[in-house]
């Protein structure tokens, strides 16, 4: 089942129809739909080998469709004529290699002059991802996580409109991840359109507009977190808070409809299914003083992934 | 035309980085100076002027050594980019394809150039104002370094082939020899073997000058050693060429051939080329 797109009347950035890829025999990528609007950010998940960077190298046109139709910005990117569109977008690829034995200013110089950007906008992005002072250091040298940063860098070169960001924080320390995370908030509000691929679920919930779920090729699942949640008809989780003692007593009140998941001295975790969820929380407020405080517990990305990765298709 | 230089530039700038330019150069240079002034020697029975001579003999080296430098600047242009990842991302920069290779094939002549200009356009120089010699055997030495550029440039685009045909860097280095043997050696020795055997003369003068021409390595010699008289006396081939049919501008329009027929077969396998 795939949430529909609502209809819109702008046209999307990307959108594939019916996509399927086939490597010497293997189904890589088999019959994904999706679109995605100006301005959103899509994340892609799935275990590796799910298709994920196949999907992004036939949306940069590295790759041509077995069958099927790959749009981006309007037209097809494996034709020559959509070259000139590149200037817009920016790709950040899974293991980024450059070439070792520049200097990673002279890495960044080389791209920049490929799209037309000056030089004082290359010494600003060395800055900003913490390069500037390695920036005269052959790239040879450089750590994972600085070559991360240097593959940031030069993905941001131009203002891109779109970005293909392939497991973006790999290789990046905590601190780091947050600026990433910051800096790709500040694009969003500014209206660039990203794709990117994680593994890092916890980190990519709150960001993204909407997730579409890869196995084994299939799209299985796509929507934002809610729909999500309710595609997968997960329990919604409820924490009550109590006057101290009383927690079972309430918990014998409350009836049917629930599970009661634990029960603490002051503290009682309930899940329900997302119809129950009014009703119970009704009879929970009608039990006046003794509750103290109600807590829907927000559904977690991980508990839909795993539910779509283990559950059968549906 | 702006892609085409930043490509060109990055390429140039490799060369320069591990020493290539400078090491070919000296090679060039070096070859260029020995067998000027070894060749200096016999002028005085033959009557022909000392640049004639050097043009003989660097002619006759440089079949062996221009294709050798212009493979091993060529081979890992394709692979070696697919190979290391880096193409991908280069791909997706606005980019084509066509551009990319032009780009490269741009800056590898410009490295040849240099080191042609420097290392064999040094010699001479140096030549002259040691020795004083006059300057009239210039343009057939003009000629030579000029038609060794296109001869380095047929090699080149042969090894982009070889280079976006194979799979595994090592690959591309066996074929580049492979290609070097073929076109250098074995080429010209299964002619002459062929020519030997041939008791019944079944192989015609219409034929073999075709043969000849096939081949860019004979066409390099054909062009320089018949191109200028002083020099075809010195190598003692006088009027072989133009006997056999073969006018300067056929040999050069079929050296060209061989350098925009391999650029073409590997534009045409890099497009279908998936990454």
């Amino acid at each position: 089942m795939q949430m529909t797109v609502s209809q819109s009347t702008i046209q999307p950035v990307i959108s594939l129809d019916s996509v399927s890829k086939i490597y010497g025999g293997e189904t890589v990528v088999s019959a994904v739909d999706f679109k995605v609007r100006p301005g959103e950010c899509v994340v892609l998940v799935g275990h590796n080998g799910a298709g994920k960077t196949t999907l992004m190298k036939l949306m940069l046109g590295l790759t041509r469709p077995s069958s099927g139709e790959v749009n981006v910005f309007g037209s097809n990117p494996a034709f020559s004529a959509a070259v000139a569109q590149h200037k817009t977008l920016g790709y950040l690829p899974e293991s980024v290699a450059f070439y070792d034995a520049m200097t990673g200013r002279e890495v960044l110089a080389f791209y920049a002059r490929l799209k037309g950007v000056s030089n004082s906008d290359c010494e600003h992005l060395l800055d900003s991802v913490g390069l500037g002072d390695a920036a005269k250091r052959r790239v040879a040298t450089y750590s994972k996580g600085m070559r991360q940063r240097l593959g940031l860098a030069q993905a941001m070169l131009g203002n891109p409109q779109l970005l293909f960001l392939d497991e973006p924080t790999t290789g990046l320390d905590p601190g780091l991840r947050h600026q990433f995370y910051e800096l790709i908030d500040a694009l969003h509000k500014e209206g660039v359109t990203s794709l990117i691929s994680s593994h890092a679920l916890s980190e990519v919930e709150a960001r993204a507009n909407r997730f579409i779920i890869m196995k084994a090729g299939v799209m299985i699942a796509s929507g934002s977190l809610d729909e999500l949640y309710l595609q997968a008809a997960l329990p919604v989780r409820l924490e009550v808070s109590v006057a101290a003692g009383q927690a079972s007593s309430v918990a014998d009140r409350l009836g049917s409809g629930l599970t009661i998941d634990k029960i603490g001295n002051e503290k009682l975790q309930l899940s329900c299914f997302n119809g129950d969820k009014m009703p119970l929380i009704r009879r929970i407020s009608e039990l006046g003083d003794v509750v103290s405080d109600l807590q829907i517990l927000p559904p977690r990305l991980d508990e839909v992934y795993s539910h779509f990765m283990n559950g059968e298709r549906s | 035309m702006k892609m085409l230089w930043v490509l060109a530039m990055k390429e140039l700038r490799d060369g320069f980085r591990n020493r290539w330019v400078a090491a070919a150069i000296v090679v060039l240079g070096i070859l260029a100076l020995t067998l000027s002034v070894l060749g200096s020697a016999p002028t005085g029975s033959v009557r022909v002027s000392e640049l004639d001579i050097s043009v003989v003999s660097l002619a006759s080296l440089s079949v062996y050594l221009i294709p050798l430098i212009a493979l091993m600047l060529s081979f890992d242009a394709m692979v070696g980019e697919f190979e290391r990842g880096t193409m991908m991302l280069l791909l997706t920069y606005p980019v084509t394809r066509w551009q990319i290779i032009m780009g490269k094939f741009l800056g590898h002549v410009l490295i040849l150039s240099i080191a042609i200009l420097l290392g064999y356009g040094g010699a001479v120089v140096v030549l002259t104002l040691v020795t004083g010699s006059s300057t009239e055997g210039w343009p057939a030495y003009a000629m030579m370094m000029a038609s060794s550029l296109v001869l380095g440039a047929v090699f080149i685009a042969l090894g982009y082939l070889v280079s976006v045909l194979v799979r595994e860097r090592a690959t591309a280095i066996g074929a580049a020899i492979g290609l070097w043997l073929v076109f250098v050696v074995l080429y010209d020795l299964l002619l002459f073997g062929a020519l030997t055997m041939d008791k019944d003369q079944l192989i015609g003068q219409q034929l073999f000058s075709m043969l000849m021409l096939v081949s860019p390595t004979d066409t390099y010699r054909i062009l320089n050693l018949s191109s200028f008289e002083g020099v075809s006396e010195a190598a003692g081939i006088a009027g072989v060429a133009s006997e056999a049919g073969l006018s300067g501008a056929l040999l050069i329009s079929v050296m060209l051939v061989w350098v925009i027929a391999p650029l073409m077969a590997t534009l045409l396998v890099f497009q279908r080329r998936e990454l």
